[in-house]
């Protein structure tokens, strides 16, 4: 791909997008956020230990600082914009407000997507299933001790509504 | 990619790689006891299964990459290419003699681990090539990877050690990540220990033993100090890293 007048396409949240007159060289980080008006995903250290960027690529959580927009094509990516509909939250985000697990908020967007992720593979982890799974998400303010209850609560919320 | 974000590196040019299957391909050929693990194979793969049963030291390696969302994206191909002293992968392919495949669009060719390896952030990869996969041993015996960083999760290794023994040939392998210009075996104390103990068969090591192995091993080691750790800490982790591995290598 040559640097900077080539056009490339991104599936992101269903959709195609075109991505133009960009750099190669930039992150999917930056792309979703100052490119595609998508904001939610936050980005602080742009070296993949903190897990604020983290979004759905193929199925698998990455960190989007650490992937190279224009190798993502023909890649299905979902950010946490893809996640609450018609303004209703999922039963995480809603357990994060209720219990909570935000305080500043910035890591909120990353743990969310990791929670998700994790609860879509198993939908009832065990206490150190949660923690392995948000080990790459580092929150600065709640100890963790909240944002723990909003898992064990979003699990329980899940489970009553399948009964 | 952390380079490119912090402008170390700008590229001009781009091929993406991600989506060529026959970079994540993992071949057991049990007839020559050997695994061929693509250079693309997310680490998040060999963590369980097949490669966790004949490769047990590369699963925990492959365990301690930093978080699951760098061992879904992370492979032995960037450990390889970056060729940092701390990869987490290249103390297992050091220990157990692996092979790196190389290709390039008219030839292929394939070297030892330490020949790729040869200086801190520097390989033998030539121009043109791209890093296909590595080729391990399957190893008769035990095997175990050890590493000590300062928390459990997502964390660069400070000090980091892989213990082979091949209880057929009565051989064993260690190898240090961390504490020198690329991984150092140390093969010193390798064949040193061979003629202490018998290799073939679990064997009751005894303290004094042990305290020398690890003496050996910390004298083996060249480590600096860094932003990450001291050297004097460096030397004395590996042999607390050797003995502990020496004595699971016994007792397990």
């Amino acid at each position: 791909m040559n640097a900077n007048s080539e056009i490339y396409s991104l599936n992101v949240n269903g959709e195609t997008h075109q991505i133009r007159d960009s750099w190669v060289g930039e992150s999917l980080l930056y792309v979703l956020r100052e490119r595609l008006n998508l904001p939610g995903t936050k980005g602080a250290c742009e070296q993949g230990e903190c897990g604020s960027c983290t979004v759905i690529m193929d199925g698998q959580a990455v960190c989007s600082c650490l992937v190279m927009a224009a190798t993502a094509i023909d890649s299905e990516i979902q950010t946490v914009e893809s996640l609450a509909s018609d303004n209703c939250l999922t039963e995480v985000q809603d357990a994060f407000v209720t219990e909570g697990g935000v305080q500043c908020g910035f890591c909120t967007p990353g743990l969310v997507v990791a929670i998700e992720h994790l609860l879509s593979q198993n939908p009832d982890p065990s206490e150190i299933e949660i923690k392995e799974a948000i080990s790459g998400n580092i929150c600065r303010c709640t100890g963790y001790g909240r944002i723990f209850e909003a898992v064990d609560k979003a699990v329980a919320v899940r489970k009553a509504k399948t009964v | 990619m952390v380079e490119i974000n912090f402008n170390h590196r700008k590229p001009t040019d781009v091929i993406a790689l991600r989506k060529i299957d026959e970079l994540k391909l993992v071949k057991i050929d049990n007839k020559n006891s050997q695994i061929t693990i693509g250079a693309g194979l997310p680490y998040q793969q060999m963590e369980h299964g097949e490669i966790a049963q004949y490769l047990p030291a590369l699963a925990q390696a492959a365990r301690t990459v930093g978080s699951p969302q760098i061992r879904s994206a992370g492979s032995i191909g960037g450990n390889l290419g970056t060729c940092s002293p701390a990869g987490d992968a290249l103390p297992v392919l050091s220990a157990l003699n692996a092979t790196v495949n190389l290709q390039s669009a008219d030839s292929s060719r394939s070297i030892a681990i330490h020949d790729f390896m040869v200086g801190v952030k520097r390989n033998a990869r030539k121009q043109g090539e791209i890093i296909v996969s590595t080729t391990l041993p399957i190893v008769s015996g035990w095997q175990g990877y050890a590493k000590v960083g300062v928390r459990n999760a997502m964390v660069i290794s400070v000090a980091s050690c892989c213990l082979v023994i091949d209880r057929l040939s009565g051989t064993i392998a260690v190898a240090l990540g961390a504490v020198g210009p690329t991984i150092i075996r140390c093969r010193e104390t390798e064949s040193w220990l061979a003629t202490q103990i018998d290799l073939k068969t679990k064997t009751n090591v005894s303290p004094k033993l042990l305290q020398e192995f690890g003496t050996r091993i910390a004298n083996e080691s060249k480590p600096i100090d860094d932003h990450r750790s001291t050297a004097a800490y460096r030397r004395h982790a590996v042999a607390v890293l050797a003995r502990r591995l020496l004595i699971r290598a016994n007792t397990l």
